[in-house]
């Protein structure tokens, strides 16, 4: 009952503080969001310097906690009491989930002014659109696969690259474990070791398997052998991580690679940003190359959702905040602070660092093999209540002595019931 | 003159009368709609199709087939009974033997009683982070331990998907021992004196005293501490996200951090909705024959 108190109080204080900005007539937009640490916070603070330059009036209204838990609850109530703020940061299918209740505002004017469909990749424009029509825009793309390498380590066991196949990557870890190192850095949350899961799943079934099983829930993929053998393989990974990985934070992991603790880190390039914010130096002080798989690239893109608001400033508001947001300008200084890649293709990536420059490389040629697929674990490929049930298995299997086949079963079973 | 003086009379007469109702009104107003509201709410919402919204189409008892067919509800109520069951025995014992010990009349009493209330002073958020720590095997206890030169010392629960959940155990009974051992005690200084010198004088060992006249004749202690324990173990949310977030994996959920992600993370407002219902079953269960108890023993004695 506290935390209903909370909500209520909190929407209500929110809510006080947006009528009360809304006297002037000067484009305004009031932005939800959870973007409140280091360079996150960075990176929405130049969003807001942009859009006030642009003669825009910006109502902050971050929501800190829970990832995001706490955000959504104050989007809820805000929403279902008929006061939605104008853009609110949103992603994968809970965009579609909102514009199914008819709460998101039509952006295609904009669009078609600006030229979305030629500058965002196909398969961001399907989670940005409902039913053919934008409703959202993105600001990034992270990418998921990635291995963070320790040089120094893998040296001592004469490896000079990070491996490109999961053999490799196994013979790899067994000798790093033989020389009594720590293979592989993991934090035992949920979502990482889902993480780890998809990267599996993309390497060893490869990218068309993965969108049969992890995107459209094909039963008959779910049930395959390769799908035993993606749940072989985390069993292995199991094998390669430290006797303390169970709860520890993802940024805890990224320091042990760091400090020369464990050889590899699997995990998104937000890693990254905890690599550069110690002052080292990609290719020298640590590598960062893609899982093994053929040419698969899995996204995970954070966005801003545009709620349906009233009154001409506000209106306006939006639209220049969505056209600003797609913009060159602000897709590079974003993502240079937040580590990310631009959602835009075309930005010129001069300024960008060798990891980013390679990941948009290879978003490329993942694009044109049809690679380029959404991240499950990161809430971008299904929607929650899916997800969540796939993740359940994933973390019981690599936190049990389950085998593969009754983690297969499981899995199936689970989907089911969250389905109906 | 004389009447509007007695009207002013009468009316302070009649405030003075309902002086405390008044005050309690907007308290026990806002506690009808704010608790009582909220549940019947809850309830509604547990038989609704709501997913990420509230919405109000009927599905009967959809959610509730849906709760009980999901692996990890299972493994919370599981959760559920361990934690519960021996965090109140445990609770019980320590603190009635705690209790017991100082109520020997010893030396430096009020300090020790500080010290062993004091946990409960603390936050379950707090417990719950400090725990984690001293239990983790790479920081506290274990490596302790290796450094002190004991090398085959193994105390892994932490991280150990069978085990975790008997470290909450552990931080839980750290935390309110104490608290009941204040209860025993308060009702241990209540016992006549003369039964217990009689006793003596008939030649009763310390041990018969306590097992045969005193712990009996503070009976309802008992009930009341297993009450406040067993709705502190049905509700108990804080402390397992600190200690161990319900991992490894989610071997260590309890209801009420599984209705918690389902309402708050997996856009699933009725499974949620029907989870929390089930805890109130829960609570109801254990407070409703207490209740019973109680008024019909005020009646007896009234």
């Amino acid at each position: 009952m506290n935390l209903r108190k909370t909500i209520l109080a909190t929407s209500v204080a929110i809510s006080a503080l947006a009528t009360a900005s809304f006297a002037h007539a000067e484009p305004t937009a009031e932005v939800l969001h959870w973007w409140t640490s280091g360079g996150e916070a960075k990176a929405v603070a130049a969003l807001k310097e942009d859009f006030e330059a642009h003669g825009g009036k910006w109502v902050d209204s971050p929501v800190a906690g829970g990832g995001g838990d706490a955000a959504m609850t104050v989007l809820r109530s805000r929403v279902l009491s008929g006061d939605a703020p104008a853009a609110v940061q949103l992603k994968g299918p809970a965009i579609q989930d909102w514009a199914e209740q008819g709460a998101l505002a039509d952006l295609n004017d904009v669009a078609e002014k600006e030229g979305w469909d030629k500058v965002l990749p196909p398969a961001i424009q399907a989670v940005m659109k409902y039913e053919g029509d934008y409703v959202a825009v993105p600001v990034n793309i992270h990418r998921v696969d990635w291995i963070w390498a320790n040089p120094e380590l893998l040296a001592k066991v004469g490896a000079t690259a990070v491996p490109t196949t999961w053999d490799e990557f196994n013979t790899l870890a067994d000798k790093l474990k033989a020389a009594g190192i720590t293979p592989v850095a993991h934090g035992g949350q949920p979502w990482q070791d889902a993480t780890i899961f998809e990267t599996v799943v993309l390497g060893v079934g490869g990218p068309e398997f993965f969108q049969k099983a992890l995107v459209d829930l094909d039963e008959d993929a779910l049930k395959s052998d390769t799908m035993k053998a993606v749940f072989d393989q985390m069993r292995k990974i199991r094998g390669y991580v430290d006797p303390d990985f169970s709860g520890r934070d993802w940024n805890l992991a990224t320091a042990m690679i760091m400090n020369g603790d464990a050889a590899m880190q699997i995990m998104g390039d937000w890693a990254k940003g905890e690599f550069l914010a110690a002052g080292k130096v990609p290719g020298k002080d640590f590598l960062c190359a893609p899982t093994p798989s053929e040419h698969g690239y899995l996204f995970n893109t954070d966005s801003f959702a545009m709620f349906k608001v009233s009154g001409d400033d506000k209106i306006e508001g939006q639209k220049l905040l969505a056209e600003l947001i797609v913009g060159e300008k602000f897709q590079e200084t974003f993502n240079l602070l937040k580590g990310s890649i631009p959602a835009r293709l075309g930005v010129p990536m001069d300024k960008f660092d060798e990891c980013a420059v390679k990941s948009e490389a290879d978003l490329k040629a993942a694009q044109d093999v049809g690679g380029f697929l959404p991240s499950m674990a990161h809430g971008m490929a299904l929607r929650g209540h899916l997800s969540g049930a796939i993740v359940d298995v994933v973390t019981a299997h690599f936190n049990s002595d389950m085998s593969s086949d009754e983690a297969v079963e499981r899995l199936v079973e689970a989907i089911e019931l969250a389905k109906d | 003159m004389g009447a509007s003086s007695s009207t002013v009379s009468n009316l302070t007469a009649s405030i003075q009368r309902h002086l405390s109702k008044i005050v309690v009104a907007p308290s026990f107003a806002a506690s009808l709609f704010f608790v009582y509201g909220f549940i019947l709410w809850t309830g509604y919402m547990s038989f609704s199709k709501s997913r990420m919204l509230p919405v109000w189409d009927w599905a009967g008892l959809r959610q509730y087939e849906r709760l009980w067919q999901m692996e990890r509800w299972h493994v919370a109520i599981e959760n559920l009974l361990i934690f519960g069951g021996l965090f109140i025995v445990t609770c019980l014992i320590i603190g009635c033997l705690l209790a017991v010990l100082l109520d020997q009349r010893i030396r430096a009493e009020g300090a020790l009683r500080t010290i062993f209330l004091y946990p409960m002073a603390l936050s379950f958020i707090v417990t719950g982070t400090v725990w984690k720590w001293l239990l983790n095997p790479g920081l506290g206890l274990e490596s302790m331990m290796h450094d002190l030169g004991w090398a085959s010392f193994k105390f892994d629960w932490l991280v150990n998907s069978d085990m975790a959940i008997y470290t909450v155990v552990i931080a839980a009974v750290w935390q309110a021992s104490g608290f009941i051992m204040a209860m025993f005690l308060a009702a241990l200084r209540g016992v006549d004196q003369d039964i217990i010198r009689a006793a003596y004088m008939d030649g009763a060992s310390l041990p018969r005293i306590y097992f045969g006249i005193i712990i009996p004749s503070i009976r309802p202690v008992f009930l009341s501490a297993i009450v406040v324990l067993a709705h502190l173990a049905v509700k108990s949310f804080d402390l397992v996200i600190a200690l161990t977030g319900g991992g490894p994996g989610y071997s260590s959920d309890l209801p009420a951090t599984f209705m918690y992600t389902m309402a708050f993370q997996r856009n699933q407002l009725g499974i949620g909705a029907a989870s929390a219902m089930m805890m109130l079953a829960t609570v109801m269960a254990i407070i409703v024959p207490y209740l019973y108890s109680e008024l019909r023993g005020g009646k007896k004695n009234g």
